[in-house]
């Protein structure tokens, strides 16, 4: 391919585009929807003889990853791509790839899980995968999703890492969606991405064992290895985005701020949301409403740092959930913003609004209604709901 | 014991056939073999029989493996001259 060619891919075909230009040895792979598209173009890759790689058709989710493991312990490149109920299928072997500490790159067109049985949008998939130790990483569009597949092989395989990484788009808003991506040739790939250099690959001249019995006189010491690994890879995975902001001429970083300048109250985003937001954030300041707009990208390992300082002169914050956690205080990202927070001086007040449920779709107007409430609170510097869902008929919720 | 930073990658074990150091005669309980040098034959019926390969093989005499001995009696069961009576542990202890 040419070099630096826009080509009009959706989401899922740029994450395909940038796995061939990544060379993996093997993909082992299960489709579902919204992810099919990637694997399809892989297998056509594959067959038309464009990519060199062993490709795997399993017959599950779990299989797939599980030859993942297999491949990737035997020092190959491995790839993976899934969504919504084959990631939950997946779910016994994330901690097995993460505890091995197995650069395993998978994309994840996000899609909620049933029931009632639903092959839309959110973030249920990925989120209730959070704590299996794979880093996390959050796409606004098919260029980022480009960017970052490429990104995430090099954050995985580095030495200072030996991580799983999940890409994650949301399903069809992102995944479907047609864009111009500015791609890379294969030459600038291949010189931001060495071969891999693996650790302790399986090799019968040099035996060793991998998912031995860990007693609990060891376990808790393996565990608190692997914690100290994933809170260290923050700092590589932001000296690996400068680098290729540096070769590619990009603008990335683990947090984006929009328009945070002198804002009183920040709406907090995570995927595709962000850019409705910032239409939202946009219309709110030509109005003289002081509102900005923190859209994080990395959700494992959590930026709890970057997160108190981009934060720490806002009033209200709003933070936006694709999903729900069930009897809690609304979504994941919401708690855990709320925790990171906790012991600064002057915290803001930190609202959820869990929204886009099962593909609703969440536009302008609700990012309005969304910063109109943050800058109620901070008239009467009082929260009285810790959240309140957005996308929703009937009482107690944000309307549709 | 050896601490977090101490412990190999990921709990990799990178010594390869280190099982043999791993003292599974710790897992015996309630009764071990006692053998009579006195009435062995060196017939080696118990060398055979051993499940664990607790029995050791010497020049013209057999000896136990602590170490590795589960206490099943199977030795004791097989030699035809009595020579290897199981006895509790718990009397000692």
């Amino acid at each position: 391919m040419v070099a630096g060619m826009v080509l009009a891919l959706n989401g899922d075909e740029a994450a395909a585009y940038a796995v061939k230009q990544c060379k993996p040895d093997v993909i082992a792979a299960y489709p579902i929807t919204p992810q099919t598209i990637i694997v399809e173009r892989l297998s056509e890759f594959v067959a038309d003889g464009e990519l060199d790689a062993e490709f795997i058709s399993a017959e599950s989710e779990h299989s797939a990853l599980s030859a993942c493991i297999g491949a990737s312990a035997m020092g190959a490149r491995t790839y993976t791509a899934t969504a919504s109920q084959g990631l939950a299928l997946m779910y016994e072997m994330l901690f097995v790839a993460s505890s091995f500490r197995l650069p395993i790159v998978m994309s994840v067109a996000n899609r909620a899980l049933n029931s009632p049985l639903n092959i839309w949008n959110d973030m249920s998939d990925t989120m209730g995968a959070r704590d299996c130790g794979w880093i996390q990483i959050y796409n606004e569009n098919a260029q980022e999703v480009y960017d970052f597949t490429i990104q995430a092989f090099r954050i995985a395989e580095d030495h200072g890492v030996l991580l799983p990484v999940m890409v994650c788009h949301d399903g069809f808003i992102v995944s479907h969606s047609t864009e111009g991506v500015e791609t890379l040739s294969d030459s600038e790939v291949d010189s931001f991405l060495p071969p891999r250099d693996p650790v302790y690959p399986l090799d019968v001249e040099r035996p060793v064992t991998i998912g031995c019995v860990g007693v609990p006189e060891y376990y808790p010491e393996i565990k608190y290895q692997q914690e100290v690994a994933t809170k260290k890879s923050i700092s590589k995975i932001k000296e690996i985005m400068n680098e290729f902001n540096e070769d590619f001429g990009r603008n990335y970083g683990i947090i984006e701020e929009y328009r945070m300048e002198d804002a009183e109250v920040a709406i907090l985003t995570i995927g595709s949301a962000s850019g409705t937001a910032k239409d939202a954030v946009d219309e709110m300041r030509t109005e003289g409403k002081p509102v900005g707009l923190l859209k994080l990208r990395l959700f494992r390992p959590l930026p709890v740092k970057d997160l108190r300082k981009a934060l720490s002169d806002v009033k209200v914050v709003g933070v936006v959930d694709r999903h729900i956690s069930f009897g809690a205080l609304g979504g994941a990202l919401n708690m855990e913003v709320r925790a990171a927070l906790y012991e600064m001086k002057d915290r803001p007040h930190v609202m959820g609004f869990p929204t886009g449920l099962g593909g609703r779709d969440i536009r302008v107007e609700h990012f309005i209604k969304i910063a109109d409430e943050l800058l109620k609170i901070a008239e009467r510097d009082m929260l009285e709901e810790d959240y309140r869902v957005v996308g929703c008929r009937g009482p107690g919720c944000i309307g549709p | 014991m050896k601490t977090w930073d101490e412990v190999p990658f990921a709990g990799y074990i990178l010594e390869p056939g280190n099982a043999e150091s791993y003292k599974t005669g710790d897992w015996r309980s309630r009764q071990k073999p006692v053998l009579s040098q006195e009435k062995c034959t060196f017939c080696l019926l118990c060398w055979i029989y051993c499940p664990d390969g607790a029995i050791v093989r010497k020049e013209d005499a057999v000896e136990i493996d602590y170490y590795h001995c589960k206490g099943c009696g199977i030795c004791s069961y097989e030699c035809p001259s009595g020579a290897i009576r199981m006895k509790s542990e718990l009397e000692e202890t």
